[in-house]
């Protein structure tokens, strides 16, 4: 058999796990569709009565909607860095796992956006960036870096499958109807396997990773300068760039392996994805968690040893039991601890240890961002002496919950309709006899 | 108190000497004190004249030419350099301003474009009422980061906001580190029938940023802003720095002459924003702190009273 042909077996082989949605499948998509359009009427009632229906005011201006952003802003890094490093890297085990995360980049980054819309006053004006956009501004860099992001991550994604949409072109035994044959048609972009055809491919996906890591960086530096950039307690900080970046990537890598772990369950793909690939990412997130717990530790000694008395009211309110203290702990030391352990000794750790490691660092750390963002805003460098309750303490409403539900349930959704379309596993990359060169030797 | 009266006078005359090489763009400092003199005969108002003559004008000639363009709006009043001084020596909480400003921007009811602080600045220190209007910064953190230019720096100083531009990030709320500007979280209930002008902030508009904008409008008609004119106690001072001229609407001074001498400051110097809003410290006070407890509703006195309380058991 030549390896066309193998390639061909194997493809057959994973859509036979596809073949049709379950039951259960198709109770979660109309649960989830329930959930989005929930949403839908929170948004509208948002819209018509404006922000007075959130938790927001004058001091607390911006809530979870921001949280939500830099999340799925932070764990689009799943596919940006994980992927992209081990691509360049010719890591050969990356194969069967850098599908899921891409699709996790690109889900994410198209739904990190529409908190910014949605905490935004008037997203009838959004338009107005690009028309009267002043480059001076960090939101404006941030938008830039987001829509270039954005475009690079689904070409990203794009070039990775052509190879497999040719191969299911190709493909005779599969039943696919006309019109999705005529689709995968036009998307295969007449890719043959010609040599100089791979040659390219390979050329511009090795460029694509080169460019998406550093574009990524960019992203979540510039989102951490929206707040480095303000004067104002626990935001107006130096390393809050790398730190956002690392806790991107930390968060990215977690949503990776819970990711990996839902679709092996559910697909049965235990044969593709191994215990090793969890092993492995494990190690990563362990790093990953090390350097989130050291950034961490240095920001707040910084702060709170030089004691400056604004810093250290943002700093009381995070330490207080009575304040944030119980949340706050849980994101600085749980958060981090647990995924340690998990995947750091070696009895704690197999497949489910490493997952249930994952989603604590996952859940942390929306907990943290929500840190970030809701003290700092409550502790003005004038005092708030605010009559009113809501306008000193900031609690979310539950059309700001819906529409993070909303927003969660969306991704999921996406996720569902990606694999109807994309093989979740490269088949044509597996397939292959592994390259087992060293990149850096080959280089040199 | 003799030697008072003629410095004072000689204030008087060195102003209007001031004002004479600044051309009259819609009004002058000394026309504004003239009507609030006068409120009586208010049909002639005191200008100067492009010469420097002292002239009375009918009120009707002193208004300027109409509603300004929107080029107009963005440049400023020309050789102005706007500047307000606040004696906190005077302030009693009274809240004057604040209701007279909220009236006239017809603001949502809570809003507040000037808010009145209870300060302490330590333990051991008197605590002192801290009105605090928009400061109009020289290096406004709020029109560095808007991403559409919505809320801008005028050559007259004052730094105003685009209700029509504004797409209501808020960045410019978390950058001002002074919580000078305001949200409107819904529809404003109150219409006032004019069109909406940046000069004016009037009427508000759902979605977008607020705050103290000096009342521009007001100047080009030759009039003092409200919050000038509504408090019993002359707490502020408006003016213009080129004209060297500050007045409270009862006296005028020499705007450099009384920064000096009363040892005046800006409010958080060293964050580098240079306001345009000086406070004179409140010592020799005209009244006792508490005073301004005497007219609140009492969940403002608690507001009031639990500032800080957090800090406490810290020690901070």
């Amino acid at each position: 058999m030549n390896q066309q042909e193998i390639a061909q077996q194997k493809l057959v082989e994973i859509f036979s796990h596809f073949d049709k949605p379950s039951k259960f499948s198709k109770g979660l998509f109309i649960f989830l569709i329930l959930i989005i359009l929930f949403a839908f009427y929170a948004f509208i009632l948002q819209v018509t009565r404006g922000q007075i229906v959130t938790g927001m005011r004058d001091y607390v201006i911006w809530g979870i909607y921001e949280v939500n952003f830099i999340f799925f802003i932070g764990i689009s890094y799943a596919g940006a860095m994980i992927s992209g490093i081990l691509h360049l890297l010719h890591v050969e085990w990356r194969k069967p796992i850098i599908r899921i995360a891409e699709m996790i980049t690109v889900i994410s980054v198209l739904i990190g956006p529409i908190y910014v819309l949605l905490s935004m006053g008037r997203m009838d004006r959004f338009l107005h960036i690009f028309e009267y956009g002043r480059i001076q501004s960090p939101i404006v860099w941030d938008v830039i870096a987001i829509i270039t992001y954005l475009f690079c991550s689904i070409l990203f994604l794009y070039l990775a499958l052509i190879r497999d949409y040719a191969l299911i072109r190709d493909n005779q035994v599969l039943k696919i109807s006309s019109f999705r044959k005529k689709i995968y048609r036009k998307l295969a972009a007449t890719y043959h396997e010609i040599p100089l055809q791979k040659k390219l491919l390979n050329r511009c996906l090795s460029t694509m990773s080169a460019i998406i890591i550093p574009l990524a960086v960019i992203v979540h530096s510039v989102l951490a300068w929206i707040f480095g950039m303000t004067i104002r307690p626990g935001w107006h900080s130096t390393i809050f760039a790398p730190y956002f970046v690392i806790a991107a990537v930390f968060s990215g890598t977690a949503v990776l392996i819970i990711a990996m772990w839902v679709f092996r369950k559910y697909y049965h793909l235990e044969e593709y994805i191994t215990e090793k690939h969890f092993k492995y990412i494990g190690f990563i997130l362990l790093v990953l968690a090390g350097l989130y717990g050291y950034f961490t530790f240095s920001e707040y000694l910084t702060v709170w040893y030089g004691s400056e008395t604004w810093e250290l009211e943002v700093i009381y309110k995070l330490f207080d039991f009575s304040d944030y203290g119980a949340w706050f702990y849980l994101a600085a030391f749980v958060g981090v601890l647990v995924p340690m352990l998990f995947t750091g000794i070696p009895f704690l750790r197999n497949i489910n240890t490493i997952t249930i490691g994952s989603v604590v660092a996952v859940i942390c750390m929306w907990i943290k961002r929500y840190l970030i963002i809701v003290p700092t805003l409550e502790t003005p460098l004038l005092p708030n002496q605010d009559y009113r309750p809501e306008y000193v303490h900031y609690h979310a409403t539950w059309v700001e919950w819906s529409l993070t539900a909303g927003g969660i349930a969306l991704f999921l959704l996406f996720f569902m309709l990606f694999i109807r379309f994309m093989p979740i596993i490269p088949v044509a990359d597996i397939s292959e006899v592994p390259e087992n060169k060293d990149f850096i030797s080959e280089k040199l | 108190m003799k030697n008072n009266l003629s410095s004072r006078r000689k204030f008087l005359k060195l102003g209007i000497a001031a004002g004479a090489t600044a051309l009259i763009g819609g009004g002058s400092v000394l026309s504004a004190i003239s009507k609030v003199n006068n409120p009586a005969g208010g049909d002639k108002v005191k200008m100067l004249s492009p010469d420097g003559k002292l002239m009375e004008v009918d009120r009707g000639h002193a208004l300027c030419c109409g509603v300004p363009t929107s080029k107009e709006v963005r440049k400023g009043i020309p050789g102005r350099h706007f500047v307000m001084v606040i004696d906190l020596s005077k302030c009693r909480n009274a809240r004057k301003c604040v209701s007279a400003c909220s009236k006239m921007h017809f603001l949502q009811p809570g809003q507040e474009y000037i808010k009145v602080f209870l300060m302490q600045d330590s333990e051991d220190t008197s605590p002192y009422w801290f009105p605090k209007p928009c400061f109009h910064c020289d290096a406004p953190a709020c029109v560095n980061v808007c991403p559409v230019g919505a809320t801008f720096k005028r050559e007259d100083g004052v730094v105003l906001i685009d209700n029509e531009r504004c797409i209501g990030c808020k960045f410019c709320m978390a950058a001002c580190p002074y919580s000078s500007r305001v949200f409107n979280w819904k529809k404003p209930g109150l219409k006032p029938e004019s069109n909406y002008s940046p000069e004016s902030s009037v009427p508000q508009k759902i979605g977008t940023v607020g705050k103290c904008d000096f009342c521009p409008d007001l100047f080009a008609s030759g009039t003092l802003p409200d919050c000038v004119t509504a408090c019993p106690n002359g707490v502020y001072y408006f003016g213009d720095k080129n004209e060297d001229v500050v007045t409270n609407g009862v006296e005028s001074l020499r705007f450099s002459e009384l920064v000096k001498s009363k040892a005046a400051y800006r409010y958080m110097e060293e964050l580098g924003t240079r306001p345009n809003v000086y406070y004179l410290p409140p010592v020799d006070r005209s009244f006792p702190y508490e005073r301004g407890f005497e007219e609140l509703p009492e969940e403002m006195k608690k507001a009031y009273k639990v500032k800080r309380a957090h800090l406490k058991k810290f020690k901070i």
